[in-house]
């Protein structure tokens, strides 16, 4: 019986995943606000349903009381995260917000099923996280000194960088955490935002040749630190997001051009010379050779993938915790496994309406500091879930980055939510940039309780 | 903008490959004996059955009143290696083809309704390529002798039989395992010597000699020999059978004959560098393209190697290794004109009742050789049965062709294996290629080519 339920929501699950995603690619075309906000609000709709069905087969497989506290634990989050946003920040993007919540969730759903007390402390600290952030779209309202930080971010960026290198530890032969009081940080996550910071307001005050040189210099500092941390995926996303800023900024396509040539005789330089990227381009291209020794890990992926098929074993039906490290860097093949092929493909394609809506708004914006920002921010974003899950899926070789959101890691969660609010921030000040005449006191009172008011009533439909 | 299309462009691709990876890619994976995963289907499924290519079943799963499962073959040894085992570990088919018997794709209705009462849902069943009446003929072919037969077609590449000895009641591996494994260091009863023995070639490998001399002088058509029934260089003699003098002959009667005091003499002449490449042209030193478990071929000379040790290589004997899988792959690329199909097992897989759920077809591997090359070949395999080595097959109502080998083994001189490899045509009915290996049999001619005779009459009767 407990079976048949497993089954009977692991397609449900898919379906509904299926029109949410619909709902994501929908939204952007031009329709009036109505139309907008009924879209929005059945994403909402089915993100609780999706919830409520895995968690229903989580406690019918498990039967942990644990369970049902974070389930409801995490509907008040849900909550909390939309309503507050559209009571502080009623101009803030529902996309935005919704795929922030819906990739929380499915990643609060597998890690339950997973490890719960591991999940239950990632909960606690997307939580925590999640509120902290609300202060940010606010912050850069107000805050016009952002742009004038610009040796402030490199200095504690390439600081910080450095102590990782020195002092981190070492986890699969790279360097990416340090070890603070028990807690183990990484402080990439954080500095991959300040970077961006660093690039735009230098590209902010002038695109010249020598601001250009000065500029691409300290980004190269930054690059070179993280291959000599044995962090290939996090230099990777910095050199690209750099390269996107640099080309946007200057409008030169010959910097894209000539950026790219060097990295690929970068990256066959660091082939010849590093035995760690001769193995993980082995294990990458014949991954069954070398099972038993760099081969496993992604073996284990595609075993995960191909078992679950298109639809999915259901959720408690695979072994995810096969995978090593499934719960950080392979995630997606557990979601995979268990829930789907399309499931995941939906997850990939609503990660892209994320990115798209960055690049959006980076391109609609007129300031030219926050245009770089959201750029910077959109490409290591898109680069960051490109390299996860090419990787893990052996599309292209493994260079063991998380997936935003949905991985297991309070670093990574907090830095993506940072970059979230960021963005509704910088979402907010287009709004302001393209509305002049907003009436900033009246008009957003009577819109928040409104909002609030029918949000509550949703979630009792359900 | 352009930003913005690039990364469009790098998801389009990434989720494209990962459909296409679930489609094409993921049975090599899903297969491998490494993941575990299949085991646990086991819980909600009835493992389903292997069938013959006639329906006939060839493994089963029977529950008692008490619901206890078992496995049954009702053939018993005859289909021991290629069927294999699915306690005490797996092996053979019950290995390869886990995944698919262990996934139900009984009608929904029917799942539901068995899910319900609790009941367990009917595995979807394996239809293999194998010939139950062609399997008991090799099998009796290859009577009391340990090694191995194949059959197999050459233009589809469908394994019809695949016999290896000494075999096991699978019935009863479980009782028996201890006393196989005791016994193991001495006759490996579990190794399936088809696919995974390791022979040398004897004088089967003078067909790859052959068509490197083709390749090397374009006028071996004007090639002569004269044979007194030995050849000495560099203070090495090699014997031909019995040193019996073959005397006169051309490249064709050199391999009808099977002269190694001739072929001795061409391995001298050869280019050693560029032999070795055809040999890894042909798939030695490498993993066979095949989807089930199986030995990689060696051959080791080259330019370095001593005169000797050339010699003995031409004519099969050195340091040479093959598996019989191997060389009835080769055999089968002549027969289909250079081009060597993918041998297979399975042909598809069908639910519990009968309607399909995954075809495997014909595969193209790849062009080994030239078919003018290819078209010699069988002119030259020809000539072995009417005037050579395998005469007693000439005569019957198929045209059969092939290479015999009595292949040398351990230290005793005349101690050696006799193996036959070949194919054989009849108008109207599909081909076959055959390869036998009976260890310790003695001559070619005297073991093997009987045996595949007999092969070939019952499939052609």
């Amino acid at each position: 019986m407990v079976h048949l339920i497993v089954e009977i929501t692991k397609y449900l699950m898919i379906l509904l995943c299926a029109i949410y995603t619909y709902q994501c690619f929908a939204v952007f075309r031009k329709q009036d606000e109505d139309r907008q906000r009924k879209r929005f609000r059945k994403q909402s709709r089915i993100l609780y349903l999706i919830h409520f069905m895995a968690y229903l087969v989580l406690y019918l497989v498990a039967r942990d009381e644990k369970l049902v506290f974070l389930y409801f634990a995490q509907i008040i989050l849900f909550v909390i995260i939309q309503n507050s946003y559209r009571l502080f920040y009623p101009k803030a993007s529902r996309l935005v917000s919704n795929n922030m919540c819906m990739l929380l969730m499915v990643g609060f759903v597998i890690l339950a099923r997973i490890d719960i007390d591991k999940a239950t402390k990632q909960f606690i600290i997307a939580a925590g996280s999640a509120a902290l952030c609300l202060i940010i779209p606010v912050m850069i309202r107000r805050m016009k000194f952002f742009r004038r930080l610009t040796w402030l971010y490199a200095v504690i960026g390439v600081a910080g960088l450095a102590v990782v290198w020195l002092a981190g530890s070492t986890s699969y032969g790279a360097k990416i955490s340090l070890n603070i009081a028990g807690i183990s940080i990484q402080p990439s996550e954080f500095i991959k935002i300040l970077f961006v910071f660093y690039v735009a307001a230098m590209f902010h005050v002038s695109t010249s040749f020598s601001q250009v040189l000065i500029t691409s210099a300290v980004a190269a500092v930054h690059v070179l630190i993280l291959v000599f941390s044995r962090d290939l995926g996090g230099a990777l996303i910095f050199f690209m997001a750099y390269l996107v800023m640099l080309y946007v900024a200057t409008k030169k396509a010959g910097y894209l051009v000539a950026g790219l040539a060097a990295g690929s005789v970068a990256s066959v330089v660091a082939y010849q010379l590093f035995s760690h990227v001769q193995k993980r381009v082995l294990a990458w291209r014949a991954p069954l050779s070398v099972i038993d020794d760099e081969g496993y890990q992604i073996c284990q992926s595609l075993f995960a993938i191909g078992t679950g098929g298109f639809f999915g074993m259901g959720l408690y039906q695979g072994m995810p915790k096969k995978i090593p490290k499934v719960m950080q860097d392979f995630i997606f093949s557990a979601i995979a496994e268990e829930m789907g092929l399309i499931f995941a493909l939906c997850l990939i394609l609503i990660c892209v309406s994320c990115l798209l809506m960055f690049f959006n708004i980076a391109m609609q914006l007129k300031d030219s500091f926050y245009k770089l920002v959201a750029l910077g921010l959109g490409t290591i974003y898109g680069v960051q879930v490109f390299l996860t899950i090419g990787g893990v899926t052996k599309f292209i070789p493994s260079t063991g980055v998380t997936l935003p959101l949905v991985s297991y890691g309070g670093s990574s969660v907090l830095s993506t939510l940072i970059t979230f609010g960021i963005i509704q921030g910088l979402y907010i000040l287009r709004e302001d940039e393209g509305d002049a005449r907003y009436d900033r006191e009246k008009g957003k009172r009577s819109g928040k309780t409104e909002f609030f008011g029918e949000e509550v009533e949703d979630f009792n439909r359900e | 903008m352009v930003i913005t299309y690039l990364f469009l462009l790098l998801f389009l691709g990434l989720m494209v490959y990962l459909v296409y990876f679930q489609i094409k890619r993921s049975e090599d994976f899903i297969n491998s004996p490494y993941n575990t995963r299949q085991d646990s289907f086991s819980e909600q499924v009835i493992r389903g059955k292997i069938l013959a290519s006639g329906g006939e079943v060839l493994a089963e799963t029977v529950t008692d009143e008490n619901g206890t499962e078992s496995r049954s073959y009702p053939y018993e040894k005859l289909f021991a290696h290629v069927v294999g085992f699915s306690t005490n570990g797996k092996a053979g088919l019950e290995s390869t083809m886990n995944f698919h018997l262990l996934r139900s794709h009984a009608f929904i209705g029917e799942r539901v309704i068995q899910e319900l009462s609790g009941q367990k849902n009917e595995g979807d069943n394996v239809v293999t390529t194998l010939d139950v009446s062609l399997q008991e003929a090799a099998y009796q072919a290859l009577g009391n002798y340990d090694g191995a037969i194949l059959v197999m077609e050459p233009h589809t590449g469908k394994i019809l039989a695949m016999v290896s000895k000494p075999d096991y009641n699978p019935n009863t591996i479980a009782a028996d395992w201890d006393r196989i494994i005791s016994q193991d260091e001495n006759d490996s009863q579990l190794l399936n010597r088809a696919t995974q023995g390791l022979y040398p070639p004897g004088s089967t490998f003078k067909i790859i000699t052959t068509l490197e001399y083709m390749r090397e002088n374009p006028s071996y058509e004007q090639y002569s020999f004269d044979c007194d029934g030995t050849y000495t260089a560099s203070g090495t003699t090699i014997h031909c059978y019995r040193s019996i003098a073959h005397h006169e002959e051309d490249l064709m009667g050199s391999f009808a004959n099977s002269c190694n005091s001739s072929y001795a003499n061409i391995g001298l002449q050869l280019d050693a560098h560029q032999m070795n490449a055809l040999c890894s042209e042909l798939m030695f030193g490498e993993k066979l393209p095949v989807s089930f478990e199986s030995s990689a071929s060696r051959y080791s000379a080259d330019s370095d190697s001593s005169a000797s040790m050339i010699m003995e290589t031409a004519i099969g004997q050195g340091e040479t290794l093959v598996t019989p899988l191997h060389m009835l792959m080769l055999a089968s690329a002549i027969a289909n004109d250079g081009v060597l199909m993918k041998p297979y097992l399975v042909d598809h897989v069908e639910n519990n009742q009968g309607i399909e759920v995954k075809r495997y077809e014909p595969s193209e591997v790849r062009q080994l050789m030239d078919p003018k090359e290819a078209q010699v070949l069988q002119e030259y395999m020809s000539a072995v049965v009417t005037e050579g080595t395998a005469s007693a097959m000439s005569g019957a109502s198929y045209e059969a062709c092939g290479k015999t080998g009595s292949a040398e083994y351990g230290s005793k001189k005349g101690e050696s294996h006799a193996w036959f490899v070949g194919y054989a045509h009849q108008d109207g009915k599909e081909d076959i290629a055959v390869a036998v290996i009976a260890e310790g049999a003695g001559s070619g001619s005297g073991v093997a080519v009987p045996a595949a005779k007999k092969i070939f009459d019952a499939y052609y009767r």
